[in-house]
């Protein structure tokens, strides 16, 4: 199994850990490689793109065009996970609070509709503890951070966590996204959940 | 999963609140030195105004850093150089998605409560600007918002981080197009992290306690940078990149990501150059990407340089305390 992190931007190594931590902890053998070419994307079983800045991810994957490959891969099958800005590009429907309409890049393969900052800028960014039952009854502690929340999802997206009424994980498929940074904490089993989606595709 | 070291309990910083009837907190290193994590292997631009700030924001940045002057013209004016007006601050706020970053004077507390309190993401405690204060730097765990820091040398950049610094960059000589000085600073950061990860290593705590005391800092945060072999925060380079092989350069040298001051809109080629820079840093590993970005510009297009020995003003040599 290779997992690749999207290296481009943002907290890559913080994820490269973290996804080495789940895989030790579930006896796992697997390659935990960071990824940017074309040729590197076209190898792995599965893809994490971290939290950072989505306009910028997405400028350079679509400045070497790697953003096309990446969602051929997605409509074939490969599992992703996308945390904060990695969620954002991974969604068909974005805005933003203060400027409303926005013109960047994305992947665009989850049918869901995404606000960004929504909980405001850097002053208001917090951490809380969320219910996420299907990683578990222990609640998992949620960093957001300049954080996007998910206004709207299609019939064929699972909701697997909210802040109050607010949608703030979700699943549709092998498709994974938190609108937080489990890369931030020492938690795995958000990137447990992700490598548990690429061990039943590869079944 | 980051460090948490030096961690102030009950800082007025810390702000609890419920938040779709749940409660959450804000202001935690956590939460500050987050922040900095997400900026990582990206590109902070300088920038005057809305228009320079969107060609940031279109070229891939991942913040503008919003000043009066850029640090080249701060020099050729002289006089005392103070935080940016608000009014553009805010109004680059409502223009641009990605996060806004301001610069208050060196220990000047209300410029930087200022600045909280119309929403900047990051304040910057610059030497670019006149110090106000020459024997304190601002306690950074009193604010919510996350500060970044310049550092020439681990002892500077240790004592910022136990203050509350939750970001590190290299000063550099700002406003000159000259990287030297920022590659003399990492390296010297660099190889005093060396020596303290062999130490560590060594088991000779003695030792740690005695460079503590050099430094003065606290001996947890000698032992943290020996255990981690890099600094607790995040840290970046900045003062005098000018070109793509500038950032790649200080890339390799192992920072976590770019500022670009006054080299870019100094420049005659901001827009394809901020888009270079921001390639150029993303690509540092492959010379024939950052060859490609560095195609993209054209050295006459250059800032002028400045030679440090020259200077008359040396910026780098304030907030050293």
């Amino acid at each position: 199994m290779i997992i690749g992190i999207l290296a481009y931007q943002g907290a890559i190594e913080e994820h490269l850990k973290m996804t080495k931590i789940a895989l030790e902890s579930m006896k796992i053998n697997g390659e935990v490689k960071l990824v940017k070419k074309y040729d590197e994307i076209k190898e792995i079983n599965g893809l994490i793109i971290p939290g950072g800045e989505s306009t910028t991810i997405g400028k350079i994957s679509s400045l070497n065009q790697t953003i096309q490959l990446i969602k051929q891969r997605i409509y074939e099958g490969m599992p992703v996970l996308g945390t904060c800005a990695g969620l954002i590009l991974l969604a068909k429907r974005v805005y933003d609070r203060v400027i409303g309409e926005v013109r960047q890049s994305l992947i665009g393969v989850m049918d869901i509709t995404i606000e960004r900052n929504a909980f405001g800028r850097q002053r208001e960014s917090f951490e809380a503890d969320l219910e996420i039952p299907i990683i578990g009854e222990k609640k998992f502690r949620g960093v957001f951070i300049r954080a996007p929340v998910i206004r709207e999802v299609g019939p064929n997206v699972e909701v697997l966590s909210r802040l109050g009424n607010l949608i703030v994980a979700v699943k549709q498929g092998s498709i994974i996204g938190t609108a937080f940074h489990p890369e931030l904490t020492d938690d795995p089993r958000i990137h447990q959940l992700f490598i548990k989606e690429i061990c039943n595709r590869l079944l | 999963m980051i460090s948490l070291v030096s961690e102030v309990k009950n800082s007025k910083g810390l702000k609890y609140d419920i938040l779709e009837g749940v409660e959450v907190k804000r202001g935690s290193a956590l939460v500050k030195r987050g922040f900095a994590h997400m900026q990582k292997h990206g590109v902070i631009m300088d920038v005057t105004n809305i228009e320079q700030a969107q060609i940031a924001e279109e070229a891939g940045a991942v913040a503008v850093m919003v000043l009066d002057k850029l640090p080249y013209d701060v020099r050729k004016a002289g006089g005392v150089a103070r935080t940016a007006s608000l009014k553009i601050i805010e109004e680059i706020m409502d223009h641009v998605t990605i996060p806004v970053m301001a610069k208050c004077r060196i220990g000047h507390t209300y410029e930087a409560k200022v600045l909280e309190a119309i929403g900047v993401d990051m304040i910057d405690e610059s030497e670019v600007l006149t110090p106000a204060d020459e024997e304190r730097h601002i306690w950074k765990w009193d604010f919510t918002t996350p500060f970044v820091c310049g550092a020439r040398d681990l002892g500077e950049a240790l004592r910022r981080i136990e203050e509350g610094a939750s970001m590190i960059r290299t000063k550099g000589e700002p406003g000159t197009g000259n990287v030297a000085e920022a590659i003399k600073h990492i390296r010297i950061v660099n190889n005093e992290i060396r020596r303290i990860k062999a130490i560590y290593e060594s088991g000779d705590q003695q030792e740690l306690v005695k460079i503590a005391r050099e430094l003065k800092v606290s001996y947890e945060l000698v032992e943290e940078v020996g255990r981690l072999g890099r600094l607790p925060v995040v840290n970046f380079a900045a003062g005098g990149i000018a070109t793509p092989a500038d950032a790649a350069l200080m890339m390799t040298l192992g920072c976590d990501g770019i500022f670009v001051g006054s080299g870019i809109f100094k420049s005659e080629d901001p827009l394809e150059r901020a888009q270079a820079i921001v390639i150029a840093t993303t690509f540092y590993d492959d010379p024939e990407k950052v060859a490609e970005a560095q195609e993209m510009i054209s050295e006459s297009k250059s800032m002028m340089g400045l030679d440090i020995k020259t200077l008359e003003l040396k910026m780098q040599e304030r907030g050293t305390s």
